[in-house]
């Protein structure tokens, strides 16, 4: 569905991705981990449009995104929850949700949509005239995650969604990831939590440096030695 | 070495004697010209003083403005001799620069902020002008009392004394330039950077290097208008304050370019030439030609030179470490 | 109390109308697209050249001359937008001051080289309203009443449709836009027009009570820029007040000395305001 090929990237003279090549299949749920710095959000924002590449090929269901600005390619499908959630503190979670359905198919069917969302997170029914600075920090993430799924993408970006988060929090935050997934999304997640983000996702890739260290199952992961030791303090 | 500092100074010794000659070889309507753009030239350069160093003031009106009728109210109502109205001017300038300056860096109102603050200053200098009309004539101007050719009265109808004049005060004027160029240096461009921290680290006290150069600008600009109007023996408050010409003096120098010392007389050659021409080859049913020639151009500079001002500034702090 | 001084209050909160709509305006503008057009005056003076030429000299009636101006400003707020504002997007606002700063020069000097500086009338005089001994100019209700309008009907705009609604998001955050689905460039479009259709509405309020000339901007840009930034620059409720409380000090000043000596008590009182609260100016 998503496939990467061969991607540098990175700010001015500054390289912070070297050569990454991902695939991601439709319905899966895919994790990107390792350390701090290692070029996992640069990763997203290349993805999203955000940051243009320096060299590599990206391509979604066969079109490639290489060139496209960002509203494109939510056009095409892909949304992004943006690391630090990112929301419009100003305005109310309903007008934040408007915003996420800001694409002219999703204008249409924004009752249909909204409903959806208030259906998945019904606290932020309650909260909707409320403005969205004012919420706490689990509740913030629900409205970053809601307002990219008003958009009706095929793919979720979520960049670091436990980031700042409670430890009581992060257990909710990854509840409604496994939500986001049995809604059958496919979903593309950065986490430094590796612990917990290896439970809820199918694969995933370790990213260090900006390049890509190794690549396997939840499962494989969990039991890779190196990454026991280097991540979970086994 | 001596080699080298004679062929610096031999094309200035000789740019001197061409000035200095202008008087003997031409006309009153050349000469005429001539003082309006060294006069205006040093005005720029004085405006320069701080557009250089960041700090972009469209009030200048203001102080042009106080210069340009202290001085001949005093003399019409008091029978003050220019030569002790024009330090008043200026000292009242220099006092109103403080007043604005020293809260404004205190309180690190800067960029457009700045401007901001200064266009109001330049306006409630027009507004006060006009609202006074009983002593300055308003929106119609006043005269100095005319005397003939006096040097007490600073008068002069003969236009190669005031050429002599404006000359001096000009060369003056670069001097200065060059001066706060030197004397300041490094320090007062860290300063610009707003890093005031590095700035205070190699011991610069920013606040003081501004209100030096605010000051040294005001007084100059005030002195400039107070030449205009003994040379003119008319002032107006739209052609010597207000937004107007605060906007003028902004263009000229940023369009002759405020980082060397003879762009902003560039500029004043460019803003007096170009009406003069403009007015001889189209006749006067062209009056907004020129200035509308010069909003074109300011905004091209501004949109071609894209890092304009502030880029600049940067890429002589990123040439300085280079010097050491 | 005095009913002159009356009269003043009630001419001054008229004209804070007027004076709210063109902080509007500009407030709109710095707030999505972050440049302050220090041209908008001039842009208001187009507007009304534009009303005198339609109606005055082409006799066009007067609505329709009116609709034809708030559109023709729309657009040179577009055209603003395309030549001079986009290519200096990511440059030091200061040099977008002096950019559009180098318009105003430009927009006035090129109104004195095509219409000359003489002052230009309509022709078209409304009646004056007397209530018991206060007169009250019927073309400034109006105005004022306009104006009240105009600024219901930005606020709608702002909170219940969707473009209204990015465009305050995008002041928030600008990059995250993107991944909402909004074409920036395409906002900022849309803005500079409305913020040009507002200086047009306001050259039809203002061409009812005062004569046309070149530098015309001259005698209520400056305050309008003072009212933004005493309102806090983008802040919009913040420039509806600030507008009021100028056009007060304007009008009882107007009472008490005279006009010019009101103005300038009013910039006294901007730069004032600016030492002793820059931390509300600043905050946006």
């Amino acid at each position: 569905m998503l496939s990467l090929r061969s991607v540098s990237a990175g700010y001015g003279s500054f390289r912070a991705l070297f050569d990454v090549s991902l695939e991601v299949a439709p319905g899966e749920a895919i994790g990107v981990v390792g350390p701090n710095g290692a070029g996992k959000s640069t990763l997203m924002r290349v993805i999203s449009g955000m940051l243009r590449s320096f060299s590599g090929e990206l391509a979604f269901e066969g079109r490639s995104l290489t060139h496209l600005p960002a509203y494109r390619i939510v056009e095409a499908g892909i949304a992004h929850v943006p690391e630090h959630r990112r929301l419009f503190s100003k305005l109310t979670v309903e007008e934040n949700l408007r915003i996420g359905a800001f694409l002219p198919q999703a204008r249409r069917n924004y009752a249909e949509r909204s409903e959806w969302v208030y259906a998945l997170f019904p606290r932020l029914l309650e909260r909707r005239r409320q403005l969205a600075g004012t919420l706490s920090g689990g509740e913030q993430q629900m409205v970053a995650i809601g307002r990219a799924l008003m958009s009706k993408p095929k793919m979720l970006l979520m960049d670091e969604p436990s980031a700042g988060l409670a430890p009581l929090v992060v257990e909710q935050v990854f509840n409604l990831v496994r939500r986001i997934r049995e809604e059958g999304f496919t979903v593309l997640i950065v986490e430094q939590n590796l612990q917990q983000v290896l439970e809820v996702v199918d694969r995933a890739y370790l990213l260090e440096v900006g390049r890509i260290r190794l690549s396997g199952s939840a499962a494989e992961l969990k039991t890779n030695p190196m990454i026991q030791q280097a991540y979970m303090g086994l | 070495m001596m080699h080298e500092a004679n062929r610096r100074i031999a094309p200035l010794i000789l740019a001197a004697f061409g000035l200095a000659v202008v008087p003997f070889v031409t006309s009153d309507y050349v000469l005429h010209i001539a003082i309006q753009i060294l006069l205006w030239g040093f005005v720029y350069t004085a405006w320069s003083l701080m557009g250089k160093f960041g700090l972009v003031s469209l009030g200048h009106g203001a102080f042009l403005g106080i210069g340009a009728y202290v001085s001949p109210l005093l003399w019409n109502y008091a029978g003050l001799t220019p030569w002790l109205g024009i330090p008043i001017g200026v000292l009242m300038a220099v006092l109103l620069a403080l007043i604005i300056g020293y809260p404004c860096f205190r309180l690190r109102v800067i960029g457009h902020y700045f401007a901001l603050v200064t266009l109001a200053l330049s306006q409630v200098a027009l507004l006060t002008i006009v609202a006074a009309r009983d002593i300055t004539g308003g929106s119609l101007g006043m005269t100095p009392r005319a005397v003939g050719h006096s040097w007490y009265a600073l008068q002069f109808p003969e236009k190669p004394y005031f050429y002599a004049i404006a000359l001096v005060v000009w060369v003056f004027g670069i001097g200065v330039w060059h001066f706060v160029d030197l004397g300041t240096g490094r320090a007062a461009l860290d300063a610009i950077a707003e890093d005031e921290g590095a700035a205070a680290a190699i011991g610069i006290n920013v606040m003081r290097e501004k209100l030096r150069v605010t000051v040294a600008s005001a007084a100059l600009t005030a002195f400039g208008g107070a030449l205009l109007s003994q040379y003119f023996m008319y002032v107006n408050p739209d052609t010597l304050s207000g937004i107007g010409v605060s906007l003028q003096i902004v263009f000229a120098a940023i369009a002759g370019g405020m980082y060397s010392a003879f762009g902003p007389t560039a500029g004043g050659l460019f803003t007096i030439a170009l009406p003069e021409i403009l007015r001889i080859s189209m006749g006067t049913n062209f009056v907004g030609a020129a200035n509308t020639i010069y909003g074109a151009l300011l905004v091209i500079f501004i949109i071609f030179m894209p890092r304009g001002i502030i880029g600049l500034v940067e890429r002589r702090l990123a040439a300085a470490p280079a010097r050491i | 109390m005095d009913i002159f001084l009356l009269e003043a209050i009630i001419n001054g909160i008229l004209l804070g109308g007027v004076l709210a709509l063109l902080a509007l305006g500009l407030n709109l503008i710095f707030g999505v697209i972050d440049v302050v057009w220090i041209c908008y005056a001039e842009l208001v003076m187009c507007g009304m050249y534009m009303i005198f030429w339609l109606h005055g000299f082409f006799g066009w009636p007067i609505l329709i001359a009116s609709f034809a101006a708030i559109l023709g400003v729309a657009g040179l707020g577009v055209l603003l937008h395309l030549l001079v504002i986009s290519p200096i997007l990511g440059s030091a606002p200061i040099n977008q001051l002096l950019a559009t700063g180098g318009m105003l020069f430009f927009l006035q000097s090129l109104a004195t080289l095509l219409f000359g500086t003489d002052f230009r009338n309509i022709g078209l005089r409304l009646p004056i309203i007397e209530f018991g001994d206060i007169f009250i100019s019927y073309s400034r209700l109006l105005a004022f009443g306009a104006a009240l309008i105009g600024a219901v009907a930005l606020y709608l705009f702002l909170s219940r449709t969707y473009l209204g609604i990015a465009m305050r998001a995008i002041a928030q955050d600008r990059e995250v836009m993107g991944l909402m689905g909004v074409d920036q460039r395409r906002i900022y479009l849309i803005t500079s027009a409305v913020g040009g259709a507002l200086a047009g509405l306001a050259a039809c309020l203002l061409v009812l009570q005062y004569d046309v000339h070149p530098f015309i901007g001259l005698s209520f840009g400056p305050i309008t820029f003072m009212i933004c930034v005493l309102g806090g620059l983008g802040n919009m409720i913040g420039g509806f007040v600030a507008a009021f409380v100028m056009s007060q000090i304007i009008a009882i000043g107007g009472y008490y000395f005279s006009i010019e000596i009101s103005y300038v008590l009013a910039f006294v009182f901007f730069i004032v305001l600016m030492f002793i609260r820059p931390q509300g100016l600043l905050a946006r």
